[in-house]
């Protein structure tokens, strides 16, 4: 396991998805709130560029007609066959104990600490004065 | 199952088992007219209605499968005789129990208020006639389906009766049957612990074929099973088994082996806009397992054994399948009303386990006496 500095914090704003590349492998880093998660970009149904849908809302009804929208912008919808998986976590909607997309932390380091290393930055110039995001993989 | 006497001819592996489909046929309007109010027996003489017999057009009598030819009767329709099934099928094979449905044009009717005057006789007449007169006979309510507040009135003032064991609807209808003018419906019906039995049939508000009007008689009855799958989308889409989480629903006459792959493109589907019925949350197929149950005449089996085995294996569950002879109807030759190559345990399940388990009133106490 190596961890890979993938991007500054500040090119990520909340509500949006960059996809990057790690070890050959494309990786969306999404900022949910003040959070950042990392999702695999291949949809586990088909193998489609999952983190290039719609983010999404959780949209839920107790009963028929009972609308509620949770969860707001923490969804990501597939953009071949609009299947709905939790950004936080991977997990599907419409099969959640056997369809998941491979989910990564990503942290939040200061530069100052990324200097000391050891990490791979890819394609990041890493300063000391900002923060990075960094996923272990 | 067996016969503890074990000296009956007939005795088999139907012995004992619970018939979910036999049809009462009423022999001529006439023989309704004690069971109206007087206001709607004056109105259907007035009218000369007793002379019609409101045959449904989905079942004509003449067609062979709608009467099986050792069934017929010297008169009157196949059916319509107590002691004909009796001697046909009750003291032959030998049923714990027959749920009697009555097909008949009061279902269709245009005027609700018509349509609920026959179903109230229909309902009095088979309670006097056929479940006074044979303590192992059970029956569905019979409503006037385009009037949810008039069936309702119906299902309250039998419901009671708990030889009445299940609620009786025709597959096509004016409005798919999952639409929210028909949830009163399946309020009261849930409240009473009735499934809800869900007959082949049409009320001809639209053509039983999703292309228009068919030709043919061959047409109508094969499209029979789309009229199922859509009635059943809609009662899965429209969220009826999340409003009403302790509704069973009944599929008789279906057919059976067209359900896995409705089935499968329901769930595929669904994956991709369960945004649109967000109360979905679990897989359509899951919610059908759980509430749904079909009979097996006709059960539209395949050629071989093997096929079978595989049909059942998609179906997923166990639990599903219920024994009927669907009499008069003629499906099966002498007593092979079940398909072959079921195991045992699973015959117990469709003739016993599952009949009991959905229709709850067969284990009435209150009923003991009669068992």
């Amino acid at each position: 396991m190596t961890r890979h500095v993938v991007a500054k914090a500040e090119e990520i704003q909340a509500g949006t998805c960059k996809i990057v590349t790690v070890k050959g492998r494309e990786i969306g880093i999404f900022k949910v709130g003040d959070d950042f998660y990392g999702l695999i970009n291949r949809c586990p149904h088909q193998g489609a560029p999952l983190c290039r849908g719609e983010i999404v809302s959780r949209l839920v009804a107790p009963t028929p007609g009972d609308y509620r929208l949770t969860r707001p912008g923490e969804m990501i919808r597939c953009p071949w066959h609009c299947w709905e998986y939790d950004i936080r976590t991977g997990q599907s909607l419409c099969d959640p104990n056997s369809v998941h997309a491979r989910a990564f932390d990503v942290a939040v380091e200061p530069g100052k600490t990324l200097v000391e290393g050891p990490f791979v930055a890819e394609s990041v110039q890493v300063t000391v004065e900002e923060s990075y995001l960094v996923v272990t993989m | 199952m067996a016969d503890p006497s074990g000296d009956s001819p007939t005795d088999h592996h139907l012995t004992g088992a619970i018939d979910c489909d036999v049809h009462p046929a009423v022999p001529t309007t006439r023989a309704l007219l004690p069971y109206f109010d007087d206001y709607w027996r004056e109105h259907v003489l007035r009218r000369g209605l007793e002379r019609e017999n409101f045959e449904p057009s989905s079942y004509p009598v003449n067609a062979p499968i709608n009467g099986r030819p050792d069934w017929h009767l010297p008169s009157g329709p196949p059916g319509s005789s107590l002691q004909a099934l009796q001697s046909h099928l009750l003291d032959r094979l030998r049923p714990s129990r027959a749920i009697c449905n009555v097909i008949h044009g009061a279902q269709v009717m245009l005027s609700e208020d018509l349509s609920a005057a026959f179903c109230r006789a229909l309902n009095n007449w088979i309670k006097a006639e056929w479940l006074d007169r044979d303590p192992r006979l059970r029956a569905s309510i019979v409503v006037p389906p385009h009037s949810a507040e008039l069936a309702v009135e119906e299902i309250e003032r039998i419901a009671p009766d708990h030889r009445f064991v299940q609620v009786q609807l025709l597959a096509m209808a004016e409005l798919p049957l999952g639409r929210r003018q028909n949830w009163p419906i399946y309020k009261a019906a849930e409240a009473h612990g009735l499934p809800i039995g869900i007959h082949a049939g049409s009320s001809f508000r639209h053509p039983p074929s999703a292309l228009g009007w068919p030709s043919y008689y061959l047409e109508d009855y094969v499209s029979q099973a789309q009229g199922f799958q859509a009635a059943l989308n809609s009662l899965v889409s429209e969220g009826v088994f999340v409003k009403f989480p302790d509704l069973k629903v009944v599929l008789i006459e279906s057919g059976v082996t067209w359900l896995p792959a409705s089935l499968w493109r329901l769930d595929k589907t669904w994956r991709g806009v369960r945004a649109e019925v967000p109360w979905l949350e679990q897989q359509p197929t899951e919610t059908v397992r759980k509430h749904v149950r079909l009979t097996m005449q006709p059960f539209d089996a395949p050629p071989t054994e093997k096929q079978l085995q595989t049909l059942l294996e998609q179906l997923g569950s166990d639990r599903m399948l219920l024994f009927s002879s669907d009499y008069p109807h003629w499906h099966f030759d002498g007593d092979d009303a079940l398909p072959s190559g079921l195991s045992a345990e699973l015959i117990q399940k469709i003739c016993v386990d599952n009949p009991l388990e959905t229709y709850p009133r067969l284990k009435d106490p209150a009923l003991k006496e009669t068992t």
